[in-house]
């Protein structure tokens, strides 16, 4: 299967603390990667090094072959590859929902501005949200800004998703909207790797889960060898802490 | 002209009798602000982003910090540490004569150094200080504005892949100029007042104005009185221009 994203002994220091020791994995085109593990374990650190908003200290990270942390690498352009969703939704406050949507692509990629328009009326679509178009962020709920996030990430037409715990931040009842979303790109294919604490979202739409404790990638496998059949005291540990 | 008595105490025959010249000088007042509140706004948003010019690998990182960083912050503490007055005053006669001087002018020399000295001189000197000045004060401004922007919008903005360049000025700067407005209000209102210090150098604005009339009457209330409310009215229209700019960029703001 082609694969899209290769990690090879990534390490992570901030100062004397050493937040990722050494993490080797890799993505396959369309495969969904859940990961999980405790508060301060570097799950976030690790998913922010994949496409460079934070420097490795050591070790590789390829996105289709080219290094992410290389000088010579023009890690705007990877980055546009490299779509990201964050915890905090982080839509611009200033553009309503639709100019959030048409910004990267026809400032980056040059999309004539009709065109990306009617491309970030389809996303609205997709999402559920086609009535918010003129609407600025603050008019939004949570679990809609999250949707009109992954909207505007899609619009990249980026080769894999990255969610940094997409659902934490939002209140029970709009964890449902977000998540079937979600669902519904793996089920076209996307390829995704998503941080979450929820397990039964994993469960479901993950191809693998990693466990990560600590700065290492602790454990690794399908949903029902993980959760189901942990074989480390830690998983084991962790997943009765959490379920 | 028969004295004109307003209240028994105001000779209103005097500032009828110099009424062009207020006028010259309160358009001289105007111009000047204006021309300083562009420079020094341009001004100010170069030297803020110098402040805060980082890069990762070397030799950029040196650069930022001893090209960059370190000039900026020098010229800041400079400005906004010796008085406006001594600014000034060291421009008109130490810094410009060095630039423009028909002996030897590092910029220009000769029969157009003379003239140019001779009818735009405090013009110049006038508006270099006052530019440099407010330009110390709206990199602060400036600064302080970029920083309160939430590190979250510039790594949405970057992991879209929007270069640097591009985050400022789409999603920073905006959302930055929004709350920067009200301390931008206030340094145009002090720059308005700060250009009657220029009238030292014999630039004749509004406060050289008055005091050549008060010299001409030995008359003080009038002169002085009036060029107050000018003042005042000019800040006044400042404060409500300020206030239309704000309701119209505070759209989509939830702080
Ligand atoms: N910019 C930073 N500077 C210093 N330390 C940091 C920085 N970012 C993260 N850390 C530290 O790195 C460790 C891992 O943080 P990270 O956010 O990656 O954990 P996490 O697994 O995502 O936790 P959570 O589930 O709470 O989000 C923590 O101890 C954190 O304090
Ligand atoms: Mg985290």
């Amino acid at each position: 299967m082609d694969e899209v994203i290769r990690v090879e002994g990534l390490t992570k220091n901030f100062g004397p603390l050493q937040v990722l020791r050494g993490i080797d994995c890799s993505v396959s085109s369309s495969e969904v990667v859940c990961v999980i593990g405790p508060s301060g374990s570097g799950k976030s650190t690790f998913l922010r090094c994949l496409n460079g908003l934070e420097e490795a200290s050591g070790g590789r990270v390829l996105v289709h072959g080219i290094s992410v942390h290389d000088n010579s690498t023009d890690v705007d352009a990877l980055r546009s590859e490299i779509g990201m969703v964050f915890q905090r939704f982080n839509l611009f406050p200033h553009m309503t929902v639709l100019d959030n949507i048409t910004l990267a692509p026809t400032k980056v990629r040059g999309v004539p501005l009709e065109k990306a328009r009617e491309q970030a009326r389809a996303l609205l679509v997709k999402v559920g949200l086609l009535d918010k178009i003129d609407a600025y962020p603050n008019q939004l709920s949570g679990g809609q800004q999250q949707r009109v996030a992954i909207a505007r990430a899609l619009a990249m037409q980026p080769a894999i998703m990255l969610f940094d715990e997409p659902t934490s931040a939002l209140d029970p009842e709009m964890v449902g909207e977000v998540l079937s979303v979600m669902q519904t790109l793996a089920e076209e294919g996307m390829t995704m790797m998503v941080v979450s604490h929820e397990m039964g979202f994993a469960r479901r739409v993950a191809n693998r889960v990693l466990f990560m404790d600590e700065g290492v990638l602790v454990e690794e496998g399908t949903p029902e060898e993980v959760f189901d059949h942990p074989r480390e005291e830690r998983t084991r540990r962790f997943l009765a802490s959490v379920l | 002209m028969e004295p004109i008595l307003w209240f028994g105490w105001f000779r209103a025959d005097i500032i009828a009798e110099y009424g062009v010249m207020f006028w010259r000088g309160l358009q001289m007042t105007i111009l000047v602000t204006v021309i300083c509140i562009v420079q020094g706004t341009a001004l100010g948003l170069a030297i803020g982003l110098a402040r805060l010019a980082d890069a990762r690998h070397s030799p950029a990182r040196q650069i930022c910090r001893y090209l960059l960083r370190w000039p900026s912050t020098v010229y800041v503490s400079f400005f906004r540490g010796t008085p406006l007055f001594v600014q000034i005053l060291l421009i008109h006669f130490a810094v410009l004569p060095l630039f423009i001087n028909p002996a030897d002018g590092l910029l220009i020399s000769g029969e157009t150094a003379r003239s140019l000295k001779q009818n735009y001189g405090a013009f110049i000197s006038g508006i270099l200080a006052l530019t440099l000045n407010s330009g110390a004060y709206i990199s602060e401004i400036f600064r302080a504005g970029i920083q309160s922007i939430d590190r979250g919008q510039i790594e949405a903005s970057r992991s879209l892949g929007l270069s640097f360049a591009r985050t400022m000025y789409h999603v920073v700067l905006p959302q930055a100029f929004r709350r920067m407005l009200p301390p931008l209000g206030n340094n145009a209102i002090a720059l308005l007042k700060d250009s009657s210090l220029i009238s030292a150098i014999g630039l004749a604005e509004l406060a050289y104005t008055a005091r050549t009339v008060a010299g001409a009457y030995s008359r003080y209330w009038e002169p002085y009185l009036s060029i107050s409310l000018m003042y005042w009215t000019l800040t006044l229209g400042l404060a409500w221009a300020v206030k239309r700019l704000e309701a119209r960029y505070g759209r989509g703001d939830t702080r």
